[in-house]
């Protein structure tokens, strides 16, 4: 617990206070990067600070978000650099904070703004640590290799893709069905906008809610054989340590192309470890190990902090709402028939 | 002849129903004593439940029938129901009953429950798949098999009610051994079965959950709009607990199975299941 205290800095608050979004972007940077009382808030968890279940354990239920600054993979120019400075996460923060300006005449201008409804990361709870990057293992910050059977996979969907990629609504990518997001994992990442998770807990079971797709993670606290079936998310089992909550994951369909790491597919060999600690009253440390020797030559590591939130979440209609998938197709469709026409007669 | 049949149905069904009267409160007499219960005395409504009847496939009564897809053979056929309505059937305003029969009509598109859309409530409920309640310390929470559904019952009355949605907005209070839930905000997308049965979005649902022994719970819902019925109606049904050892509410992602009935028209030509195309994942 020893590194909470130097590597961890409380969790602040950024909330909306003004229309005027340079002077807001100021005050939430200053605001989240604070050096306040970390070390106290710290010690005064480590003295049971935290909220506990009737049950005894720490309490995580609750509304929280991963949403963050810091990248997956660390920039390669830090090398070993596994901290900012306080001065140095404070000048990468308020340069990441920044509400994207997008070109006219590109999709993303006609995209709504992110900003327009209160989902840019410049206008949410963060979760701060001084961590360069979330990967901790390899020390280098970055992804270890994949096996050459995951290679070629990727090159095969790659390929697979190129040719087919618009022909059915069934050879669309995952997200973009709403059948599956890659930030939901397990391991579970900070996504775009809508980091947000509500988590439920009972004597025998914790719930973990994740705002987009509405998945429900189901996670039994006792030893029931796994259900011997696979399933998108996997079947995840947990159990106390202490006072953190270890979820080991097995059971993965296999059918997952793209997910959590640079599009490499997770196996159903693969096996996910997470460990959640509420470190304060306003976060939870979240570890997580993914062993898939199938797909990977090591297993790597990261960790980040969640923030507490007030809640509640709202539902997230993916599928009800999808007018994306039948734009797109109906889209290429007609490419394909204005292609024709103009082909040559002879044709 | 088709006259006498109707009737002879009618009334097999009200001798059932009168039969089956004297059942309802004699299961509510065996309440109290042998029910779960967590430390401060609540009912424990913890666990994974299911319904058993046909209320899926109509709430009111009803004989079986060709399923809206003739291709499935009788996998597809409409199981037959007494029906789950309180004094027999939904009392609908003329014009809702007109609305009802068209969705009849269209029930193998339009259906929400055959494009993999939320449920809503009380349909939820009462779906052919099993539903898991999470009671903590302060909220309960309620996952659904199908679609992967959820909804949470705050038991702290929040009123800051925000926009509609598919599953609506649950406020829940316990009232004895009985949890009260009161659903608004719903969208009024959502129909209540596969017969078209619907309501709009002025629907209020009063659900009453009682548990009548370790292994059941009454379920009743109360469903009030003023745009589709002329009064407030009843459905009530047993839950029945899911007791086998190794039970667990599965992934049911059923976007997939709606793709092709949903963008079939909008496949590439010569790409389809039966034209022997390549390509599908």
């Amino acid at each position: 617990m020893n590194k909470l205290v130097s590597e961890f800095w409380h969790v602040r608050r950024c909330t909306l206070a003004a229309p005027a979004a340079l002077a807001f972007m100021l005050a939430c940077a200053a605001v989240a990067l604070a050096p306040a009382a970390a070390d106290a808030q710290t010690a005064q968890t480590r003295a049971g600070g935290v909220p506990r279940s009737s049950a005894g354990h720490p309490l995580l239920q609750g509304h929280w978000t991963n949403s963050t600054v810091i990248p997956m993979q660390r920039p390669e120019e830090l090398g070993d650099k596994a901290y900012y400075s306080e001065e140095e996460l404070a000048e990468f923060t308020s340069r990441r904070l920044v509400i994207t300006e997008t070109t006219p005449g590109t999709n993303a201008d006609v995209h709504y703004f992110l900003d327009d409804f209160g989902l840019d990361r410049s206008q949410n709870v963060l979760a701060v640590n001084r961590r360069t990057s979330i990967l901790i293992d390899p020390p280098n910050g970055r992804f270890p290799e994949p096996t050459p059977r995951a290679s070629e996979l990727m090159a095969a969907e790659r390929a697979w893709r190129s040719e087919h990629g618009y022909d059915s609504a069934a050879n669309r990518p995952l997200a973009e069905r709403c059948v599956v997001w890659a930030h939901e994992g397990p391991p579970m990442m900070p996504v775009g906008y809508n980091s947000n998770f509500q988590i439920m807990q009972t004597a025998d079971h914790v719930v973990i809610l994740i705002e987009m797709l509405h998945d429900a993670r189901i996670i039994p606290l006792n030893d029931s054989a796994p259900p011997g079936v696979g399933q998108w998310l996997g079947s995840s089992q947990g159990r106390w340590e202490g006072d953190t909550l270890v979820v080991e994951t097995t059971g993965f369909t296999g059918e997952t192309a793209v997910r959590s790491a640079g599009g490499v597919p997770v196996s159903p060999e693969a096996r996910v470890t997470e460990r959640f600690t509420r470190t304060s009253p306003d976060s939870i440390l979240y570890e997580f190990t993914v062993d898939d020797p199938a797909m990977w030559t090591r297993p790597w590591s990261g960790e980040y902090a969640m923030a507490r939130l007030d809640g509640p979440m709202f539902e997230y209609a993916c599928h009800e709402g999808n007018y994306g998938i039948a734009n797109i197709l109906s889209g290429q469709r007609f490419e394909e028939q204005q292609a024709a026409e103009q082909a040559p007669e002879s044709q | 002849m088709a006259m006498r049949r109707n009737f002879m149905s009618a009334m097999s069904i009200v001798v059932a129903g009168l039969l089956l009267l004297p059942a309802v409160p004699a299961a509510a007499q065996s309440s109290a004593e042998d029910i779960p219960r967590t430390a401060d005395g609540r009912p424990d409504l913890n666990g994974i439940w299911q319904v058993l009847n046909s209320a899926n496939w109509n709430l009111d009564p009803h004989t079986a029938s060709q399923g809206a897809v003739e291709t499935l053979g009788a996998i597809g056929a409409v199981a037959p129901g007494l029906g789950v309505v309180e004094g027999g059937q939904i009392p609908y305003l003329p014009e809702a009953a007109a609305q009802r029969d068209e969705n009849f009509r269209n029930r193998r598109t339009e259906d929400p429950e055959a494009k993999c859309f939320r449920p809503g409530l009380p349909r939820a409920t009462y779906m052919p798949y099993p539903f898991q309640i999470f009671q903590t310390d302060s909220d309960i929470f309620v996952a659904y098999q199908y679609a992967g559904a959820v909804r949470t019952i705050f038991l702290e009355e929040r009123v800051d009610i925000p926009v509609e949605s598919w599953m609506g907005w649950s406020n829940g209070r316990w009232d004895g051994d009985t949890l009260v839930v009161e659903v608004t905000a719903l969208n009024g997308q959502a129909w209540l079965d596969r017969a078209g049965n619907f309501a709009t979005s002025s629907l209020r649902v009063i659900e009453r959950f009682t548990p009548v022994g370790p292994n059941h719970i009454r379920y009743e819902a109360t469903l009030e709009d003023p745009n589709v019925y002329s009064e407030p109606w009843t459905i009530s049904m047993p839950l029945y607990r899911r007791i086998e050892p190794n039970v667990r509410l599965l992934e049911f992602k059923c976007v997939p199975f709606a793709e092709e009935l949903m963008y079939g028209h909008l496949r590439k030509p010569g790409t389809g299941p039966d034209e022997g195309g390549e390509g599908d994942e």
